[in-house]
């Protein structure tokens, strides 16, 4: 990771401009929300003052203007619009933009500043000529005039940490005209002075009606260790009459700002209420939290992965050894093993939420561009997964959130035509399913027209016309490579046009996909994923002389093959668990593997998505931990396996792909039905 | 083919009863024979995995892409570790050698072009034939192999049938 500041910024910018696009879409929905008001302008605010810090004059310059004109929102001077909405969403990527590409013109942000300004222009409030320039705006109006009292000092560290207290006082001075005085009784002597450490203390004597909430924002980042006190100046400067009913709320009772050390005074004293808690209390809980290069995490990960390998051999040796002293040693380190791995893996995981997020203004875009009503519905956001796994979904979750929009729910006519409500809604829904992430894309559009696919199926030679085939298996080849039914391509996408990408991407994640559709009421697709893609629990089995990996999370149980069944060589191989027909595989004959095969076989049903399968093997060894190794590029055509991994006794084990095995089965249940069906016929 | 024009450093080997030499640059490490797993279902050409310092590498047999036969390990095989591009992804490769020599420089005068005809093998696996004492090397185009070789591995409909059976 590079240690260039600014690309700190760019990153902390991109994670607040998000932040601020989602307090943005939530305000549209609910624009009452004044703890939404204040996120947003948090954000803004932040975002000004890291940006000025580094050197993104243009933008700080930006920020102000957008901060100023959303401060009339925050004033609850201007009501919250979606037309609002929708320029400030066009100024936040404006910001993004010049944060991108800081050289580029600033041409564009003018035009949105101006339609900032217009929206937000105050009909309402008397002091109207407040908004015709921003910077105006920015001081407040000099008409309505209060003394207050401002001494304030920094934590010692400040300076060492880039407070700039000139800069403080400059915003000071931006609130209304003031006097300053420096407060230098805490300097010490010159013999133990620390030069890095801050000592002065300042005063300000601000005119200003109310700079409680002003300062709130000068001091944003500095409240925590900090001494403020604000006070009026009643005694020394009689306030004028302030007229606003506004303002008479805003300067209701004396409200004094504490801070760590409130300097004692006639005024009364008083902890600031209500508006500021939210704040606070983010305040406290933001800085828990620590910000480390993504490829630091990997490393860790391969360590821990050849750590769990390593102990696997120890575990091993101990086992066959008669020492008790290496038995406890080795079993101490299996437990403190797999507690690491566990935490390693832990620290992988991110909650899918912050993914989720991303596409409400997909659908916000979309649902503009397309003219469709939409209601956009995300559950299971804590739902977590590895952050590689994360990253590497966005693109297909676009894919199909585009693809469910576009083509999946009908325009507004057609749905009331069907008797539907105008409003159509996609659903984005994350829930564990064992050791499997189930993440869906579901609309209640007109559904995947099964006729139209076939027939292109047929015309694209994927399919012969008397070629039976379940739906299911019909859907799968919307994700064969350059599949599109190009009779309801648009502009924006095609059903078929990159989904094979799509699905690619799955299938490299270890993941699969699957779709349903009910005619008439919509589509889901539904992405399963492993939880991760670096450490499973493996179940080792032998067959023949070779040892295999099975994913437990995908084993439902053990049984043993039936004598009558295992002597039945060839043809119906299914089983009876507990009165449901499983398709089993022997594993010998998919491998071909040489000799006889043990008297007293297993079969290892498996389970992946709605399917089951047995698999027939020699041996059940026991479980372990199995660390996932990518299998190279000469193996990977290999279906059967998706990737290997190593023994505790250093030999290498492949690691079976269950989903593709589950296929197998079921392509065998089917074919079988298929001869029985015919037979019966 | 690719022209030599600098002495090539090379580590020569013996696959069958043929000297073999294998740029030294793209050399990892030489093991003694390992326990390999056998991969159901790959092509002979790669057809088992072993453990090199916590890693899974494939196990290759150049013999078959030159089609020769084929014989039991003894004491003198080594597996020669190597660094390649498969499909333009770097890789690890170990190879199989039945006995493993030294390593030398060919001087460029010394290497001629696989001639068209005349040989056992495909020509286009073969980057050059270089000369010392007497006796003719073979410089496989290590590259070109694992690229078409790497192709033929394994037949997942034949599987599929099988398991569907």
């Amino acid at each position: 990771m590079s240690s260039d500041p600014t690309d700190t910024f760019r990153q902390e910018a991109r994670e607040l401009l998000e932040q601020l696009e989602q307090g943005l879409l939530d305000l549209e929905q609910n624009p009452g929300d004044a703890d939404l008001v204040n996120s947003v302008f948090r954000a803004l605010h932040t975002i000004k003052g890291s940006g000025a810090m580094f050197g993104f004059t243009d933008v700080a310059a930006f920020v102000h203007e957008f901060e100023t004109a959303f401060d009339k929102v925050r004033k609850g001077l201007s009501p919250i619009t979606p037309e609002l909405v929708a320029v400030a969403l066009d100024a936040k990527d404006h910001v993004h933009h010049l944060i991108e590409t800081p050289d580029a013109a600033t041409d564009a942000g003018d035009a949105i500043l101006a339609a900032l300004r217009g929206i937000v222009e105050p009909d309402r409030f008397p002091a109207a000529p407040m908004a015709q320039s921003a910077t105006v705006a920015a001081n407040v109006a000099p008409q309505v005039t209060g003394r207050w009292r401002i001494r304030f000092k920094l934590p010692e560290d400040a300076l060492v940490h880039g407070t700039n207290p000139l800069l403080l006082l400059g915003e000071i001075a931006d609130l209304g005209s003031c006097e300053v005085t420096a407060l230098i009784d805490s300097v010490p002597t010159l013999d133990v002075l620390d030069p890095e450490a801050c000592h002065l203390g300042w005063q300000v004597d601000l005119a200003h009606p109310d700079p409680t909430a002003a300062l709130d924002d000068v001091f944003l980042f500095l409240k925590d260790g900090m001494e403020l006190s604000i006070e009026p100046l009643a005694a020394v400067v009689a306030p004028e009459p302030i007229s606003s009913p506004v303002l008479d709320i805003l300067a209701e009772d004396v409200p004094v700002l504490e801070a760590d050390e409130p300097i004692a005074d006639a005024a009364p004293v008083r902890t600031q209420r209500e508006p500021r808690e939210p704040k606070t209390e983010t305040a406290e809980r933001a800085p828990t939290s620590l910000r480390v290069p993504a490829e630091r995490l990997d490393e860790l990960m391969d360590r821990v992965g050849e750590l769990v390998i390593a102990q696997a051999r120890l575990s091993q040796m101990a086992a066959q050894s008669s020492d008790g002293n290496l038995k406890t040693i080795a079993e101490e380190l299996e437990r403190l093993s797999s507690g690491l791995r566990d935490t390693t893996m832990g620290i992988r995981m991110v909650p899918i939420g912050s993914l989720f997020s991303r596409f409400r203004r997909l659908v916000h875009d979309l649902s503009r561009d397309l003219d469709k009503e939409i209601e956009f519905i995300t559950t299971g956001e804590d739902t977590e997964l590895d952050k590689t796994m994360i990253e590497r979904l966005a693109d297909p979750l676009v894919h199909l959130i585009r693809n469910s929009v576009d083509h999946g729910l009908e325009t507004a006519e057609q749905r009331i035509r069907a008797g539907k409500p105008v409003k159509g809604t996609v659903r984005l829904s994350a829930v564990y399913a064992g050791a499997e992430v189930a993440i869906s894309v579901t609309d209640d559009g007109a559904g995947l027209n099964a006729a139209r696919i076939r027939a292109k199926a047929e015309e694209q030679g994927l399919l012969t016309p008397e070629s039976r085939i379940a739906d299911h298996d019909l859907f799968q080849l919307i994700f064969a490579p350059g599949f599109s039914t190009a009779k309801e391509v648009t502009s924006l996408s095609g059903r078929g046009v990159g989904m094979d990408v799509v699905k690619r991407t799955i299938d490299g994640l270890r993941g699969k996909i699957e779709l349903s559709t009910r005619p008439g009421e919509g589509t889901t697709a539904t992405l399963r994923l492993p939880l991760t893609l670096a450490i499973i629990e493996g179940m080792l089995v032998r067959v023949g002389n070779g040892r295999y990996s099975i994913p437990l999370s995908a084993v439902e149980e053990c049984v043993e093959l039936p004598a009558e069944v295992a002597t039945h060589s060839r043809g119906r191989n299914f089983l009876d668990i507990r009165g449901s027909l499983v398709p089993f595989l022997r594993l010998r004959d998919l491998f071909n593997t040489p000799g006889d095969a043990d008297t007293h076989q297993k079969v290892v049903i498996i389970s992946s998505g709605e399917g089951r399968a047995g698999l027939v093997v020699d041996q059940i060894i026991g479980n372990n931990q199995t660390v996932i190794k990518q299998l190279s590029k000469l193996h990977t055509d290999l279906e059967t396996f998706s990737g290997a991994t190593i023994l505790g006794d250093g030999t290498v084990a492949l690691i079976l792909d269950t989903s593709r095995l589950v296929s197998y089965g079921q392509a065998h249940e089917e074919k079988y039905r298929n001869t029985e069906g015919r037979a019966a016929a | 083919m690719t022209a030599f024009t600098e002495p090539m450093r090379a580590l020569t080997l013996r696959l069958d009863d043929e000297l073999f030499a294998i740029e030294a640059r793209s050399v990892r490490e030489i093991l003694d024979l390992v326990p390999v797993t056998e991969v159901p279902n790959a092509s002979p050409f790669a057809a088992g995995l072993i453990n090199v310092r916590g890693r899974v590498v494939p196990l290759t047999d150049l013999k078959v892409a030159f089609g020769m036969q084929s014989a039991e390990p003894d004491q003198d095989t080594r597996i020669v570790v190597i660094e390649t591009e498969i499909e333009g992804e770097p890789s690890v490769v170990g190879i199989l050698a039945d006995k493993v020599y030294d390593v030398t420089d060919i001087e460029p005068a010394a290497i001629e072009e696989a001639p068209r005809v005349g040989m056992r093998w495909r020509p286009d696996y073969v980057r050059g034939i270089g000369k010392r004492r007497g006796e003719f090397i073979i410089i496989p185009d290590i590259h070109r192999i694992f690229e078409l070789e790497g192709r033929r591995s394994g037949s997942p409909n034949a599987s599929e049938e099988r398991a569907a059976s």
